[in-house]
């Protein structure tokens, strides 16, 4: 192994769900302790600690979580990226470790997110008052949320889906909640996922309607639960035991993008280029080809977003997410399994957590420890997050060969 | 006559009542909030370009579930408005999958979003099938 090399020495999540019984700083000392353990490091091994949370940004999470976990007093950096916050909070650590100011970094992503309903409607509210007065950078006079578009997450990423359609053709209503009724299969092999409940196509389809053409089981469960990592480099793990180094997953791309300009993406926000733009560096980085893939874990925080994403992360050609997934190549028999976890759908989204949980998801089948859910002798896979506004993160991971 | 008051800044009233953009001087993007320089290429100068009434429908959801306060169902839309994105709502017509579809032509219409104390009337906007 090369010295410069980024390997993920050990890696842990809490069960996804509902945990009335415990705070963030619990859940998230469960996965840090728990991924330490796994790396058979302690705290005192650890150069700098990254930890996400978004929904209490500014709150100083790591140093709370180094209240409970253990005050070394290395560098906390706090992390707050929307969806991608977890990836973010991996990112930093991972670039401490590269620039060899610390020998192994901890990333941290939590959130309590059970019962939080709606997100991103109705953001706009106006101060109380009967006259009409224009406010903010629209000069508005009214809130804009439901009379000038919609500001909801659903809606969002329903418009993601069907723009797809309008420039490729052939989605509707059935294929979204096809992707649904993929995902939310694979979630009943994964006893980590909040949902592990197969539904049928028609379920799916009756369900309630959340914004057209995402139903309720079509978008992303919100949820509690933690996951943490523990980084180090090359040259580290050559001093560790062999039992480290043939857990150790190498990382061979780690990337980190917001969204360039494009002309539509003032009006709805475009997740699209900085995927595509991140994954062209992920697999430049990484020396391997969208083919070479045995499994990905992406962001399908709505059905509607799981398909722009096979073309963003080029696993089929331009143009041909419909016929790609049509083919059956997504699910965990299929060419490229997408999602074996379950998804966002399923497994669940609680959003600080969500970048380092499908990072554990991929580190597991390549350890060839995924259980009843393994896909068979997984060699190279790749984990995505999207943050609206936007933040993409792409991790390459590939098992060490050891 | 009553006053009137558009619902944002860039929607004009008159006898064709239509958008205006923040048009960078430099590079052409259009933006339809205040800007503090141009995303695209970080130029400072703006004029105002006004954009076509008439679009095509390009992205839409019907939103059935919103914030509190917001009536539902509604259809949310991306319109191209001759190369210009614009969003809006789809109005005047049934919010249905059956009624709205991809690649509609809409234009540009005006109606009454209520008055306040002083009697002032704030007009929105949306977009119906053409």
């Amino acid at each position: 192994m090369a010295s410069d090399d980024i390997w993920i020495l050990g890696i842990a999540m809490t069960k996804f769900g509902k945990h009335s019984d415990k705070d963030i700083v619990d859940l998230g000392s469960q996965a840090a302790i728990a991924a330490l353990a796994d790396a058979g490091v302690t705290m005192a091994d650890i150069g700098i600690l990254a930890a996400g949370n978004l929904m209490g940004a500014g709150a100083g999470f790591g140093q709370q979580l180094q209240k409970q976990i253990g005050q070394t007093g290395i560098p906390v950096f706090n992390v707050a990226n929307a969806c991608a916050t977890g990836a973010t909070a991996l990112r930093t650590a991972i670039m401490a470790v590269k620039a060899g100011e610390a020998r192994m970094g901890l990333a941290v992503g939590a959130e309590k997110l059970s019962g939080a309903g709606l997100l991103g409607g109705g953001g706009a509210s106006k101060k109380s008052g009967n006259k009409f007065e224009p406010s903010g950078r629209f000069g508005s006079v009214l809130p804009t949320d439901g009379r000038i578009g919609t500001d909801t997450m659903p809606g969002t990423f329903a418009q993601v889906g069907m723009e797809y359609g309008h420039k490729y053709g052939g989605v509707s209503f059935e294929l979204f909640a096809r992707i649904s009724e993929k995902n939310h299969a694979h979630s009943v092999l994964n006893p980590m996922a909040a949902y592990q409940k197969r539904f049928t196509l028609d379920e799916i389809m009756n369900d309630m309607m959340i914004a057209y053409p995402n139903t309720r089981p079509m978008c992303s469960a919100n949820c509690d639960g933690a996951a943490a990592a523990v980084v180090t480099s090359g040259e580290v793990l050559r001093t560790l035991s062999k039992e480290q180094q043939r857990r150790a997953i190498k990382v061979s791309a780690s990337v980190l993008t917001s969204d360039p300009y494009q002309e539509a993406c003032q009006v709805l926000p475009d997740v699209n280029t900085l995927t595509r733009n991140a994954a062209i560096i992920a697999y430049e980085q990484a020396g391997v080809s969208p083919s070479d893939l045995d499994l990905v874990e992406l962001h399908d925080c709505f059905a509607t977003a799981e398909l722009v994403h096979y073309d963003n992360l080029m696993l089929c050609p331009e143009g041909g997410a419909v016929d790609f997934f049509m083919s059956g190549a997504t699910w965990r028999d299929g060419s490229t399994p997408v999602n074996v976890s379950g998804g966002l759908e399923s497994k669940g989204h609680p959003i600080a957590a969500t970048g380092i949980a499908n990072i554990w998801e991929v580190c597991h089948h390549l350890r060839n420890e995924a259980g009843d859910r393994q896909i068979k002798d997984a060699k190279v896979g790749l984990a995505h997050v999207i943050g609206l506004g936007s933040a993409c993160g792409i991790h390459i991971l590939e098992r060490s060969g050891l | 006559m009553a006053q009137q008051i558009p619902h944002v800044a860039y929607l004009e009233l008159g006898d064709s009542p239509h958008l205006v953009a923040n048009e960078c001087t430099t590079c052409g993007a259009r933006y339809f909030d205040r800007r503090n320089a141009c995303a695209k290429c970080f130029n400072n100068d703006f004029k105002k370009a006004a954009i076509s009434q008439d679009g095509i429908l390009k992205s839409f959801t019907i939103v059935a579930f919103a914030a509190p306060g917001v009536p539902v169902p509604f259809v949310a839309g991306i319109i191209d408005c001759n190369g210009t994105s614009v969003r809006g709502n789809i109005v005047d017509c049934d919010p249905t999958p059956e009624k709205v579809s991809l690649g509609m032509k809409v234009r540009l219409t005006t109606f009454s979003l209520g008055t306040d104390e002083d009697g002032t009337e704030a007009i929105g906007f949306g977009f119906a099938p053409a």
